[in-house]
């Protein structure tokens, strides 16, 4: 049969490697790609609605819910949310140890994202148990600065998933001097690690992979973005957060159950590491982006498989950053601020590990929650992979066999770090935008 | 069967699978987040299926399937007979699996509310879901037969590496009968709600936790279901004294474990709706 002429479907009837449930139908018909669609089979899980009528610090528990490798994320965005709705002006004690604790879930996330999930598939594995047969060291090495981030985590939270420690106007508790001292001498030595996974990564195998997209992420005044309200593109725009829905639309897709967002124009756009590095290169410190410029990749870049290496690099970041905090630490017996319940409508937003976490909330005089919005990285991101898919397994040669599409597939996707357990969205735009 | 027995053929080197169902994946974090400890496990154990992790063999014949997440789908329903046919031993994980979990809250709704809930957050293609959806989120007892349990939400990883363990030496992983404030005694935590007034379910929550919350200074809020001898009119009294409106009080039980049945039961009954 003509190669030409032929129709291939695959199909990955499960994602491995990927948080959540999702599936991937691609069809080629004479050499062109005639479906590639990202199916995510999560169930609907409803948290914007059984939410409705709940107190403040009841929905910072249940969010964590959604998922469990970013819980904080969805925690942070919801307090950032009450807080601006309730007018509370943090403490820079309190901004800290959130910093800290969200600094954790970057570190938590990045390596086992890196070690774990994504660099079997630069080398080859298909797992990274697997992998650790051939690299013992570096994977230890990935999982150590894991675990510290876990440790950070629990620290503040009490345990790394679903941590108990946060809560509306600050923390619950502050840990005593001694037991964030016991976290510096291990700081100081990830650091060595980190650096050295940046160097492993930036020897590996990179597929080529121009990504044209919209890229975006936040923008903070002084540092690299983790809490911020204004939000940039490569478009050169600047807005607040609170504008969101004037540049973004979120839309549901029949193939999944989790919703997608593009521009208003209906291009995809890009969160993520890549995303952030690429606009916030000018917020590293002189001697991180050295070490960014020293991998030989050329900032920004558009090579989506150089995520990886911007974790690497946000990883350091974030471990030099936790130990300036730790260092710095004094104890407080007000971790926390009071605040008057209000009826107010606000957003929040985060740097979730894999992009902008972006959470709206409706509340009524009691500061109960009327109606409640989530919008997480990945289901902002579907648009943009299912593109990066197109483009990508062209580049890579739609006359390869089967099974190599389908590895390379596999591996555009899990480059992004898709968490799609979270299925949770809250759609107001067709609504409110009438 | 006693339970030597029951476990007498377990293989020496079991074919262990781990399947996911409707929930935040963070109860197999307790086997990911600790990859120093899932290695170790992968030299005693043939890790056959764990999508997370890599290995993809779904419907292979196991001695142990760990179960996460509760069945919300006809789909889902489907797939777990098949997991359960092909599995000698099921072991359910964390609070979706044994009581639903959060999602579970839709349970509450009726089937005109749901329909509503399913238009409100996926308006434009609402079939796919509506086709696809069960009226409930269940735990997997509720569909089939379940040999071991471990609660938590999520559960920890100290907790499923010693009931591997435990089921790896022929054992039945022990189940922890104690409330929380046993913990709390232990460790000579301040009680939160004697000292500071703070409305905390500790006695009437399984321990298992470690009394984290009460550790930071705050009331448990029920991650690990109820407590095997939990005096639930007493709490709700305590609870009333405090100050807590009956919605409040409903809030704290219809939350993580909200099906389950000392909880559910017991707010049905003493709470007005």
């Amino acid at each position: 049969m003509n190669v030409e002429n032929r129709t291939t479907k695959i199909e990955v009837p499960i994602l491995a490697r990927v948080e959540g449930e999702g599936a991937l139908d691609l069809e080629i018909t004479a050499g062109k790609i005639t479906k590639c669609e990202l199916r995510i089979y999560e169930p609907p899980r409803y948290f914007e609605k059984f939410l409705e009528g709940r107190e403040p610090n009841e929905v910072i528990d249940a969010v964590a819910r959604i998922c469990g490798i970013c819980p904080l994320a969805y925690q942070a965005g919801f307090s950032n949310a009450y807080e601006a709705a309730f007018g509370v002006e943090l403490t820079p004690w309190i901004h800290d140890m959130r910093l800290l604790m969200f600094l954790g879930e970057w570190i938590e996330s990045h390596y086992l994202h890196t070690h774990l999930l994504a660099a079997p598939d630069f080398l080859n594995y298909r797992s990274g148990i697997e992998m650790a047969k051939d690299y013992p060291n570096e994977v230890l090495r990935g999982v150590r600065l894991q675990h510290l981030g876990n440790e950070i985590l629990k620290l503040l939270g009490g345990r790394s998933v679903h941590p108990n420690g946060m809560k509306v106007g600050g923390f619950y508790r502050a840990p005593r001097e001694e037991e964030v001292a016991v976290l510096i001498p291990k700081l100081e030595a990830a650091l060595k690690d980190a650096k050295d996974v940046v160097e492993w990564f930036s020897q590996l195998p990179f597929p080529d992979a121009e990504v044209p997209f919209k890229m975006v992420s936040l923008r903070h005044p002084t540092e690299y973005p983790v809490f911020a309200t204004e939000v940039i593109t490569s478009d050169g725009e600047t807005f607040n957060i609170n504008d969101y829905d004037e540049h973004f639309r979120e839309f549901h897709a029949r193939q999944s159950t989790a919703l997608h967002s593009t521009t208003i124009a209906g291009e995809p756009i890009l969160f993520g590491p890549l995303s952030r590095i690429n606009l916030n290169f000018d917020r590293l410190p002189p001697h991180i982006q050295e070490m960014a410029n020293a991998t030989g990749i050329k900032w920004p870049s558009r090579n989506m498989f150089h995520s990886i290496i911007a974790r690497s690099i946000e990883g350091y970041w974030a471990i030099e950053r936790a130990l300036e905090i730790c260092r710095n630490y004094t104890y407080t017996d007000k971790p926390a601020l009071e605040y008057t319940p209000k009826a107010a409508n606000a957003w929040g937003a985060v740097e979730a590990p894999r992009g902008i976490q972006i959470d709206h909330v409706q509340l009524d005089e009691r500061g109960y929650a009327t109606a409640i919005r989530i919008s997480a990285p990945t289901s902002q991101n579907l648009p943009c992979i299912e593109a990066n898919l197109r483009s990508s397994l062209e580049t890579f040669g739609l006359d390869k066999p089967d099974d190599e599409l389908r590895l390379h597939a596999e591996m555009v996707i899990r480059n992004y770090d898709p968490c799609i357990s979270c299925s949770a969205h809250f759609l107001t735009l067709n609504i409110t935008r009438q | 069967m006693s339970t030597p027995d029951k476990l007498i053929n377990f293989a020496k080197r079991p074919k262990i699978a781990v399947h996911k169902f409707s929930s935040c994946d963070g109860c197999q974090l307790a086997l990911i987040n600790d990859a120093v400890s899932l290695l170790e496990l992968a030299t005693m154990v043939d890790i056959v299926h764990f999508a997370e992790a890599g290995p993809l063999d779904e419907f292979a014949e196991v001695d142990l399937a760990i179960i996460e997440g509760s069945v919300n789908t006809h789909h889902d329903v489907h797939r777990i007979e098949m997991v359960r046919a092909k599995a000698k031993y099921v072991l359910s994980v964390g609070a979706c699996a044994l009581t639903g979990g959060i999602q579970a809250l839709r349970n509450f709704t009726d089937e005109k509310e749901l329909r509503h809930w399913q238009h409100d957050v996926y308006p434009e293609e609402t079939e796919v879901i509506i086709e696809g959806d069960l009226a409930t989120a269940k735990p997997i007892s509720a569909y089939v037969k379940v040999d071991f349990e471990l609660p938590g939400c999520p559960i920890n990883t100290g907790q499923i590496l010693r009931a591997i363990r435990q089921i790896l030496f022929g054992v039945e992983p022990e189940k922890n009968v104690d409330p929380v404030c046993t913990t709390c005694k232990h460790a000579g935590v301040t009680c939160v709600m004697v000292a500071k007034n703070e409305p905390c379910l500790g006695p009437v929550v399984a321990d298992g936790c470690d009394a984290i919350c009460p550790k930071l200074g705050r009331g448990c809020y029920g991650c690990y279901g109820p407590a095997k001898y939990a005096n639930m009119d007493a709490m709700i009294a305590k609870l009333k004294e405090m100050g807590l409106s009956d919605e409040q009080i409903k809030h704290k039980f219809h939350h993580i474990n909200s099906q389950a049945i000392t909880f559910h039961g017991v707010v049905a009954r003493t709470i007005s709706q």
